[in-house]
């Protein structure tokens, strides 16, 4: 079923009886030529370009709880592409377009807004480095605009620009970035796939892989056993865990972030505004109520709830940027898990063993590369060979020496 | 969470830093002859359990010792706090 306008005004006046489930349900087939293991935004984003661009639609999603219920219905649901270095930059920018075009893409409405993304300075040097990073941004063709302070206190007048610790001095400003409503995607991309053919099937809990003379041929699952000519896992917090079960170990480790909502309040911040002497972000929903973040925890965890000392360093940054955010009052808080690579960028690659593929170590930045991950996730399924955007994603890059450290931390997955 | 230090008793671990898992005092021997790859699987390769972990915290905020604490990763207890310059002394 196309949504549409006219389709909403029929459905109105009928009573709303004729809308029906927008995926199936379906048994799981004894054979599909590629298995997801992972039924997240990455996995039905992969699902969804391998069926429509690739033409590969004998696909099944596993997935052990139900779609959408991990990381891709935890998150901040901040699209942005304010990177630096040239092995993620470019990769950013077609996540950012590939969002700018996918409600259309996918016939669904998933509320993609670009009311801009505002990282701000509190020093000349810090400034400089936003310059340098906006430099970098325009050569893949991203948008950034230097601010300095007089345009800043136009824009967002209720910044404490002249707190004596972390005065503002400016900010960069990317126009194209912005916020998505996150369930919306998991289900856009869930309902354009299963359209075209792909099995996304739900409690279905991924339990050993069958691997023969160096070939991984199938899984095991608590529904059965399944084979499979590829399998390509994307399980986000639980890579190691998974992966383990195929004999591998990463180089990741899981932490817990946890995220925050305040009570609805009337419209007061423009787009997304993160805070550059602290880790503190905020952005305002639709429904009006302040989303925020920070720091992870800083220890391995698979708890998906965090401990009081981040909540009181979030809020601390968030009353050193804007201290009327101490008048709100929060109304949820959660955790999430988060594959924390050793140099804070992701993989897309094959591994050693035939037929078995990752995809992980997203940190806490997976939602907004959801397209592109899933778009070239498929490139690599469907051509045996990385996406060019995606070149430099590869498992064995720690070996090499070519690591992607965009914050220049080394192998502290905490740091990063 | 409370961190039951083996000489100044229950502290906060906001009072720690973090380093990881504690086969980081485990270095290889650097005449090796795999030594290259033995540092590859030192320095970026993890278990990353759900469960037990034994890792080390820093007393940064307090007395500066290393301690190496088993601490259930799905549930956040802790079931041991060790000194890691005793566990050192007793390898």
């Amino acid at each position: 079923m196309r949504y549409s306008a006219l389709k909403l005004l029929t459905q109105a006046l009928t009573g709303n009886k004729g809308w029906k489930p927008v995926w199936r349900d379906p048994e799981p087939k004894p054979a599909y030529d590629v298995i997801i293991v992972g039924g997240g935004g990455h996995g039905l984003a992969t699902a969804y370009y391998l069926a429509k661009q690739f033409g590969i639609t004998n696909v099944a999603v596993l997935e052990k709880g139900y779609i959408g219920g991990g990381n891709v219905g935890r998150n901040t649901t901040i699209i942005r592409s304010n990177y630096m270095l040239p092995g993620n930059q470019p990769f950013y920018e077609l996540s950012l377009k590939l969002w700018e075009g996918l409600e259309q893409d996918f016939n669904f409405n998933a509320m993609v807004s670009q009311r801009g993304i505002l990282n701000l300075s509190h020093s000349d040097a810090q400034h400089d480095g936003y310059a340098r990073r906006g430099n970098s941004m325009h050569f893949s063709g991203a948008d950034a605009v230097l601010l300095d302070q007089d345009s800043l206190r136009e824009k967002c007048p209720y910044l404490d620009f002249d707190n004596a610790r972390f005065p503002i001095k400016g900010g960069l400003w990317q126009p194209r970035g912005g916020t998505v409503r996150h369930d919306a995607v998991a289900w856009g991309y869930a309902r354009g796939a299963d359209s075209r053919g792909v099995d996304i099937i739900q409690n279905c809990e991924v339990t050993g892989f069958k691997i023969e003379d160096g070939r991984c041929t199938g899984v095991e699952t608590s529904r059965g056993s399944i084979k499979a000519n590829k399998i390509a896992v994307c399980v986000a917090g639980s890579s190691s865990q998974v992966m383990g079960m195929a004999g591998m170990r990463l180089p990741i480790e899981s932490h817990a972030l946890q995220a925050f909502v305040t009570e609805g309040l009337k419209p007061i911040l423009p787009g997304v505004i993160t805070f550059g002497a602290g880790h503190f972000y905020v952005s305002q929903s639709d429904k009006g109520g302040l989303v925020f973040g920070g720091d992870i925890e800083g220890y391995n965890s698979y708890a998906q709830r965090g401990n009081l000392p981040a909540v009181e360093d979030v809020c601390e940054g968030g009353m050193a940027l804007m201290p009327m955010i101490g008048r709100a009052r929060i109304l949820r808080s959660w955790g999430g898990l988060m594959d924390m690579s050793m140099d804070g960028s992701p993989f897309i690659d094959k591994t050693h063993i035939d037929g078995l593929y990752f995809n992980g170590g997203w940190c806490y930045g997976g939602f907004k590369a959801t397209p592109a991950s899933g778009w070239c996730y498929a490139h690599l399924l469907a051509n045996d060979a990385p996406h060019e955007l995606a070149t430099k994603f590869q498992l064995n890059r720690f070996k090499t020496g070519s690591m992607i450290d965009e914050k220049g931390m080394g192998a502290q997955p905490n740091l990063h | 969470m409370i961190i039951n230090h083996p000489l100044l008793g229950p502290r906060d671990a906001s009072e720690f830093t973090y380093l990881g898992d504690a086969n980081l005092m485990n270095r290889p021997d650097w005449l090796s002859e795999n030594a290259s790859e033995q540092f590859y699987e030192y320095l970026y390769l993890r278990e990353n359990p759900a469960g037990e972990h034994c890792e080390l915290w820093y007393h940064e905020q307090g007395d500066r010792s290393w301690l190496v604490i088993t601490r259930n990763t799905l549930t956040n207890e802790i079931s041991k706090v060790e000194l890691a310059r005793e566990l050192e002394r007793s390898a």
